[in-house]
């Protein structure tokens, strides 16, 4: 079974940073970072006319279905994807076999840019990664924050 | 996979709709869509056919509100129900926190329902998960049609393992919320033992 995955403060204002940075080095409209399960991570960039659950849940399919199309002809997966609009284009490239960057730009910047500084940020965010799975292993750990949670607690959520 | 975010203290999980072709899966998720306030649901996205039939998955999102402080995130996906797109259903189980099956109680369809939830035990296991054990909520839909079977014979067929079931006609809503609630009420208390 997959490992859950755990987001803590330090970890997450790490990733955002390196999301706002890529936005501005690769001069791009818009940076994602998406849980191959759909899951929004963090977003940065011009997101306010983005619906941008959609756009994870969406994401994951695609990265899902690619990834089952590349195993199909022998492929472990296809770590980049690059789709071309007539104004915006979208290139997502997958971190650590765990989450997906997407990176949405204009005519302002090119692929060329947006490639290399992706590579740069998918290095740097898999490090961050790598270092929240072994903090959530770790014993100790913060654990489920739902681990003292009661029935009524549930129960209220649906009380209308 | 739930997850767990403790800078924006929010906590998503994923409710996967499994059944065979038109039992009934989208037409929850449309209800649920339709009968929800504007503030605690997101897009309905249906990835369909010309035809109106699942392709790949329908998506929603949906608030339920605050456990402890954190912010309650359901997100819904129905798979399709169609027999060959079994590629795309195995995709869509994986992170998994919980399975609703719609049953389609016609006669005709049982069949179908007992093929369909062989796949869905198949499919569960190759992502690591135990239909057995998994969250798991049945739901006996279309108990409106003059051809639908007994509760009894639905559930001796399709509910060994005795998980809630509830009776359904989807459409005018009957049974959709139940059905949800109890699949997000098994969800936290799976959560709860640090699941």
């Amino acid at each position: 079974m997959g490992q859950q995955l755990v987001m803590y403060d330090e970890e997450y204002n790490r990733i955002n940073a390196v999301c706002d940075r890529l936005t501005k080095d690769a001069n791009a409209k818009v940076v994602f970072l998406v849980d191959k399960n759909g899951q929004l991570i963090s977003a940065a960039g011009q997101t306010q006319n983005i619906d941008t659950t959609s756009l994870a849940s969406l994401t994951a399919g695609n990265v899902a279905a690619m990834g089952g199309l590349a195993k199909l002809i022998g492929e472990a997966e296809f770590p980049n994807q690059f789709h071309e609009g007539s104004k915006d284009s979208l290139y997502m490239t997958i971190v650590g076999s765990r989450v997906v960057l997407v990176v949405i730009f204009d005519a302002r910047t090119s692929l060329g840019l947006v490639r290399l500084r992706v590579k740069k940020a998918a290095d740097e965010l898999g490090k961050i990664f790598e270092a929240l799975i072994k903090k959530t292993d770790a014993p100790g750990g913060l654990g489920s924050p739902f681990a003292e949670i009661s029935d009524d607690d549930i129960d209220n959520l649906f009380s209308e | 996979m739930s997850f767990i975010n403790y800078a924006s203290r929010e906590i998503n999980c994923k409710i996967v709709y499994y059944g065979p072709g038109l039992c009934g899966k989208t037409t929850n998720l449309q209800y649920i869509y339709n009968k929800t306030n504007p503030e605690t649901k997101g897009k309905l996205i249906s990835l369909s056919t010309e035809t109106d039939r699942t392709l790949f998955f329908d998506f929603l999102p949906l608030s339920l509100g605050e456990i402890r402080g954190f912010k309650t995130r359901f997100h819904l996906y129905t798979v399709p129900g169609q027999v060959f797109y079994d590629a795309s259903r195995k995709l869509i189980l994986k992170g998994v926190d919980g399975v609703v099956f719609v049953a389609d109680s016609q006669v005709e369809r049982m069949e179908a329902n007992i093929e369909s939830f062989d796949n869905l035990r198949i499919n569960l296991a190759e992502q690591g998960y135990d239909l057995n054990k998994i969250p798991a909520v049945m739901q006996y839909n279309k108990r409106d049609l003059p051809n639908a079977v007994s509760v009894d014979e639905l559930r001796s067929q399709l509910n060994p393992r005795s998980v809630p079931e509830y009776q359904a006609v989807a459409p005018t809503g009957v049974g959709v919320f139940d059905t949800l609630k109890a699949v997000a009420k098994l969800v936290l208390t799976e959560l709860r033992k640090g699941g």
